[in-house]
């Protein structure tokens, strides 16, 4: 299956008005395998500088994997291919992994050094809500602020490319909803490129100018969302996307819940 | 203040996935069938941490509430003042009540009184501060070398392989003997004075930091080098800011145990090799049939180890204030 780029629209993708140059990441026949099976198969992937990216697939696909991979954090894995990234390169994870022993500004501030990285890391905690609460120990805080510290803690070391693995995937439904207002917020202001890995569609549609379905070890669906921010999760015209995901995804809305074939995909 | 960052300018390198170096990386899972008896001792000291510090959000319920009843919830509520201290002022109101009621054989259990009495005595004599002093002389050299031992060989063993190899193995090994088989051998070997003593001591000591505190070096939590990883720290970083702090809680644990330790091989050693000290009295009372004698001895034995234990607790609370906030 070759990687292809589909489009709903005619239109050029609007993340055309950032330069689109030169990639931030550019993968090259990457594959990655676990025991002999093989997880990520020659992917081909560029990001471009800038642009907010969300990856969907289905639990076990390697999303994960394509993550880590481009954070440099898979020593032990086997695997080829090409692979360049960014040098400031920061990571939030599903667990917001804060430190319990160290307060949350230290926390903000871990690996960070100099005069002014304090006041950095104050700043970055204002800008996630969370000024004021400097001294407070992780364990006092909510999850979602938690969620929102670790957020802080990425943004204080200036990435040039932010990797997210399904960052409000513990969070409820409401503060969700909450931080994807902040997540698009803060890219807006520093537009660093962003790779969110998500299982949810409709975080994906709302969130991401561009989005990519990995399915059995390739990007098997690469759509690029053009449609204006912010966007309401009842556009209507969202709706299109969604079902074009979903199938891309294997699940049809038919309510009778039965998963579609890989060639239903091009039904609609 | 707000931080921009330049969008164009995506200065690409190529991020080397080779393979780094292992150290500190992997949860290393050989120690956990042979530490399980100390992990199982940590649980439940961590329990009692855990309950100790606990209770501030069961208090007053709100007055307004009605039906219903806020129950108490699983945790054990807020602590009693100095409760603590209750169950030996019982045990010592009961002893007193029965010896003031003739309850008592005097010449096996004498009465309170009498026991502070000789005491008293003993101490203007000035033998008792002597013995006392002795005795804590060995117990705190004791304890000082072992925790030195215990905390030099832990760092070397959890933060090194080649530390891990010469030293981890070597140290089970040395655990599975019974310490106190080894008396015999280290009389022939330093004589019957001061020095085997407090080398006693100092092995009964290590064991219990060394192992606790090699397991919480070791078991580090995989997320958090991942972490480290992404933040850029470096291998000293790492070590300081993650590796040590994440560790202290069973440093702790190993601490309290190597204090128990400390009181119990002095006890054993001056109880069975006794040329002074507080052991050496009480052997001496034993041939002469004061009970009473006897009595002041383990008294002091029991408060040395109250107050040890109630100091290390104490430091480890100050260390680890982070946890008090612990929900529970
Ligand atoms: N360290 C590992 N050792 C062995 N197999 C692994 C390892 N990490 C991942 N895998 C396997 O690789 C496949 C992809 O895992 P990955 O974590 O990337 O999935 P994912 O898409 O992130 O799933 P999820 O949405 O559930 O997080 C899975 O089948 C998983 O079992
Ligand atoms: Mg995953």
């Amino acid at each position: 299956m070759a990687t292809h780029t589909e489009q709903l629209t005619s239109r050029p993708a609007p993340s055309a008005t950032t330069a689109p140059a030169a990639p931030a990441v550019r993968l090259r026949g990457l594959t990655r395998s676990f025991d002999g099976r093989t997880v990520l198969d020659h992917v081909d992937l560029d990001l471009p500088a800038g642009q907010l990216t969300a990856l969907l697939g289905h639990s076990g696909s390697g999303k994960s994997t394509l993550l880590r991979a481009i954070a440099g954090l898979d020593h032990e894995v086997v695997g080829s291919g090409e692979l360049s990234a960014p040098d400031r390169v920061s990571v939030v994870f599903q667990d917001s992994r804060l430190l319990p022993w160290r307060r949350v500004l230290d926390n903000v501030l871990l690996g960070t050094d100099g005069k002014e990285a304090a006041e950095r890391g104050r700043a970055a905690l204002a800008e996630v809500g969370l000024a004021g609460r400097e001294r407070a120990w992780p364990n006092e805080l909510s999850g979602g602020e938690a969620q929102r510290a670790a957020l802080a803690r990425s943004l204080v070391r200036e990435p040039e490319l932010l990797l997210a693995d399904e960052p409000f995937g513990a969070l409820d439904a409401l503060t969700r909803i909450k931080m994807h207002g902040l997540l698009r917020e803060l890219w807006e202001r520093h537009r660093p490129s962003v790779l969110l890995v998500t299982h949810d569609v409709d975080e994906a549609i709302v969130l991401a100018d561009r989005v990519l379905v990995l399915d059995q070890g390739r990007i098997g669906l690469d759509l690029t969302i053009d449609r204006a921010h912010p966007r309401s999760y009842r556009d209507p015209l969202l709706g299109e996307y969604r079902e074009r995901l979903l199938a891309a995804l294997g699940v049809t809305e038919d309510h009778t819940g039965s998963e579609a074939h890989p060639d239903q995909e091009d039904h609609q | 203040m707000t931080t921009s960052i330049p969008s164009a300018t995506a200065a690409t390198s190529t991020a080397a996935a080779t393979a780094v170096s292992e150290d500190g990386e992997n949860g290393r899972s050989d120690e956990t069938g042979e530490t399980g008896e100390i992990s199982q001792t940590s649980g439940a000291a961590e329990t009692a941490g855990a309950a100790e510090t606990s209770g501030a959000a069961e208090t007053a319920a709100p007055a307004r509430r009605t039906g219903r009843r806020r129950r108490g919830g699983l945790s054990p509520g807020k602590r009693l003042p100095a409760s603590r201290l209750i169950g030996p002022v019982l045990f010592f109101a009961l002893w007193a009540g029965a010896s003031a009621a003739g309850q008592l054989d005097t010449n096996a259990i004498p009465a309170p009184w009498t026991v502070l009495r000789t005491a008293g005595q003993l101490w203007s004599d000035g033998t008792l501060s002597t013995d006392i002093l002795t005795s804590l002389r060995r117990a705190g050299s004791g304890f000082a070398l072992g925790l030195t031992a215990g905390v030099v060989l832990a760092l070397t063993a959890g933060l090194s392989r080649v530390g891990e190899a010469l030293i981890d193995g070597t140290v089970q090994l040395n655990r599975a003997i019974p310490t106190l088989g080894l008396i015999p051998l280290f009389i022939l070997w330093l004589g019957i004075g001061e020095t085997f003593k407090i080398a006693i001591i100092a092995i009964v000591v290590y064991i219990p930091i060394y192992l606790n505190l090699y397991s919480a070096l070791s078991g580090i939590d995989h997320r958090f080098v991942e972490l480290a990883e992404v933040q850029g720290l470096s291998k000293l970083r790492f070590i300081r800011e993650i590796v040590i702090p994440g560790a202290l809680p069973g440093f702790f644990v190993g601490l309290r145990l190597g204090v128990t330790g400390s009181w119990l091989g002095l006890v054993v050693l001056e109880q069975i090799n006794a040329t002074s000290g507080l052991g050496y009295m009480m052997f001496q009372a034993q041939n002469y049939g004061q009970t009473d004698v006897i009595l002041v001895g383990l008294l002091i034995y029991g408060i040395f180890g109250l107050v040890s234990d109630s100091a290390v607790r104490l430091i480890e609370r100050r260390v680890l204030s982070w946890r008090r906030t612990l929900n529970s």
